[in-house]
């Protein structure tokens, strides 16, 4: 139903990238530090622009016609947009009512039992601890029903049962035919999580694999190069 | 709008939960209000004049220290691509932002002022002045926060806000401070005339603000 | 890419040279030709820069304002760059017309400086100037400081009439205890034919010199700005150069 593709290069960080995504999947992308993930996250999130090239989301260019599709996107960045002085429920409903959907409680309450934080309501979000944050950040991201969900690192300072969450959230929206693209640093879960797994290096893809077809060792052995795998925590 | 409304509502509500920028602006122009009165060493005859400015010296201090932080913080905190991400357009996001700083303000005012009339015996509370006063806080607000978006992320900001802020915003003060010293002196022709300044300024800056805020907003 | 700063470059050089001349043909004509004015003796002479130095204050920020509408509007560089070189010229300009108008103030006046409606504006402009500079230098990125003070220039340019008007009302309204006189061209003298005439020599012959001097200087500012610059903006439509100015800036590749 939608496909993202583009090709561009920016010279600091990405050199000429070629990529699509179909919906309905969830796709990978991994590399070393300052290979130029989060870059292309961001460009594809329509938080920056690409230097060169085209970047088509939803059959539009995605730039200039940004607004509408940041209205089927959902982002989850390093740092949560979540106001620690209002309440879960709270900055659930501001972002309700920013993306302008219906604004009765049960949307809320609905989005939080959806990532199991529907007791901790009505209790402020500094009182989270960061695995929870980011739970009720992706439960903000996912409000307004996305087709296109960007992940930046989402499993990281997860626990077990975060994780399993995630998974199980990314896998549901899949489902949906969503197109769920996130980048880890955490391989297992990678390949746990994927259909597809692209890999950059200095600013270029490198490989683009379906994930049942990779193995740790050899994912390693790709985002660094082609030195001796190092061990990844 | 529900967006605009939406923005104002989470900021005052942030406000009241953390009583940080309010309780900081009103202390200080309460401050400024008091030391003031030693610096003008206020004569009897000038003190209309002097008073006048006084206040919205206090008032523009004031407004810097609150108006600064709307958007800045924001980008500080790391949610501004939150609000970038939503479908709001720059307009409304400017809009919700000077609503949540405009409130700020006037609560402030609200208490400045009386403390103000009492303190020096003038008649801040006078229906004029309060529409001085609110006349003047609009631009204030309009080009603070739009200033704000402009200045956010440069590490000097707290040095660059004023510096770029004050000289544009001459106008407002300069009608402000003769409007009310004007009615503290009882002689009220030209009131009208600075109002109708202010009043011109704050549309014209407020559009301004609207129409640019988007090209200020994306990275 | 070196066509607007070549030496050889015969418009540019028509134009400097006619410019000199000129120069030379006003300030001649301001010291020799012009008489003397009766009231304020000798010191009335610098009015024949101080003028046209203001005008072109004003218009260099016209041209800004110009320059930071078709950034934003086209979002070429060039509008910016067209931007900056004004501004750096308005801004000199600005700063000797207040510093003539305070000397020429002084035997005139007996102080310094008066908070009338046009001195006050000009000092205003010039706080604006500055502005735009600090930001331009303090906000990171090309682009952004680019954008940004794009509309600072825009904001700027709509308030400085304001501004005026403002002053204006406030010395009318609340007049200063000194009046004083700083009307130019209206000076009731018998005389005003001749002055009229060495006035229009002036103002034709800083105009030449701020086109040419303004061209030189965008012009300067091409070469350094551009190869950095093309690596920042984008220019869809010449990979190749890009490529090929790379190795020039050394900053950004590899």
């Amino acid at each position: 139903m939608h496909a993202i593709s583009k090709r561009y290069g920016r010279q600091a960080a990405l050199r000429t990238v070629d990529f699509t995504g179909e919906s309905g999947s969830v796709v990978a992308l991994l590399g070393a530090n300052g290979a130029g993930k989060t870059t292309l996250l961001r460009i594809i999130a329509t938080l920056t622009q690409q230097d060169r090239g085209e970047y088509r989301a939803f059959g539009v260019d995605a730039w200039p016609r940004r607004r509408e599709v940041r209205s089927r996107l959902g982002y989850v960045g390093h740092r949560p947009f979540i106001y620690p002085e209002l309440t879960c429920a709270e900055n659930i409903g501001f972002f309700a009512r920013l993306f302008q959907l219906a604004d009765n409680g049960e949307l809320v309450r609905n989005a939080l039992d959806h990532v199991g934080l529907l007791e901790r309501a009505d209790r402020p979000a500094s009182s989270l601890s960061r695995g929870l944050l980011q739970r009720l950040d992706l439960a903000r991201a996912t409000l307004h029903d996305p087709s296109l969900l960007v992940l930046d690192e989402p499993d990281t300072g997860l626990d077990v049962a975060g994780r399993d969450l995630l998974l199980q959230l990314m896998r549901e929206r899949a489902g949906k035919g969503c197109l769920v693209i996130f980048t880890s640093h955490a391989l297992d879960f990678a390949i746990d999580a994927s259909d597809r797994i692209v890999t950059l290096v200095n600013g270029e893809i490198v490989s683009d694999d379906p994930s049942a077809s990779i193995t740790i060792a050899g994912l390693e052995a790709t985002i660094h190069g082609r030195r001796q795998a190092v061990s990844i925590a | 709008m529900n967006r605009i409304g939406a923005i104002i509502w989470k900021d005052m509500l942030i406000e009241v939960r953390s009583r940080q920028f309010i309780g900081a602006m009103l202390a200080f122009t309460l401050i400024v209000i008091v030391t003031l009165n030693f610096a003008f060493d206020l004569i009897r005859e000038q003190r209309e004049t002097n008073g006048a400015g006084a206040l919205w010296i206090a008032i523009l201090f004031a407004g810097l220290i609150g108006i600064g932080r709307s958007i800045a913080v924001e980008r500080d905190r790391g949610t501004l691509d939150g609000l970038i991400l939503s479908p709001i357009d720059g307009g409304s996001l400017f809009l919700g932002k000077f609503g949540a700083a405009l409130l700020s303000i006037v609560t402030v005012e609200a208490i400045a002022l009386p403390v103000f009339a009492a303190l020096y015996d003038l008649p801040a509370l006078d229906p004029r002045v309060i529409g001085i006063v609110l006349a003047g806080s609009i631009g204030l607000a309009g080009l603070g926060t739009l200033f704000s978006a402009v200045t956010s992320g440069i590490r000097s900001r707290e040095v660059l806000l004023p510096l770029l802020l004050f000289p544009l915003l001459i106008p407002v003060l300069i009608a402000a401070v003769r409007a009310t010293a004007e009615v503290f002196e009882g002689d009220s022709e030209d009131v009208v005339r600075w109002i109708n300044l202010l009043l011109g300024f704050d549309l014209v800056f407020i559009v301004l603000s609207y129409l640019g805020f988007g090209y200020l907003i994306e990275d | 890419m070196s066509a607007l700063f070549d030496p050889r470059d015969l418009r540019l050089n028509a134009v400097g040279v006619l410019g000199f001349l000129v120069v030379l043909a006003g300030l001649a004509m301001a010291f020799l030709y012009a008489p003397t004015d009766s009231i304020q003796g000798h010191a009335q002479r610098i009015f024949y820069v101080h003028v046209p130095m203001a005008w072109l204050a004003y218009l260099a920020y016209g041209v800004l304002f110009v320059g930071c509408v078709g950034y934003l509007w086209k979002k070429n560089p060039k509008w910016d760059r067209l931007a900056r070189a004004s501004a750096e010229l308005g801004f000199l300009f600005t700063t000797l017309v207040l510093i003539t108008g305070s000397l020429w103030g002084r035997p005139i006046w007996g102080t310094w400086w008066q908070w009338e409606a046009r001195l006050t504006t000009t000092l205003v402009l010039w706080f604006i100037y500055l502005g735009y500079f600090m930001l331009r230098s303090y906000a990171g990125d090309r682009e952004r400081a680019a954008r940004h003070s794009a509309v600072l220039g825009i904001i700027g340019a709509i308030d400085i009439p304001i501004i005026h008007q403002s002053v204006e009302w406030w010395r009318t309204l609340h007049p200063e205890p000194v009046v004083l006189d700083t009307t130019g061209p209206n000076l009731p003298d018998s005389m005003l034919y001749t002055l009229l005439v060495s006035f229009v020599e002036v103002h034709d012959l800083l105009c030449p010199i701020c086109s040419g001097l303004r061209y030189r200087i965008e012009a300067v500012r091409d070469e350094i700005g551009e190869p950095q610059m093309t690596e920042m903006f984008a220019t869809a439509s010449q990979p190749a150069d890009a490529r090929a100015q790379s190795p020039v800036s050394g900053g950004m590749e590899d």
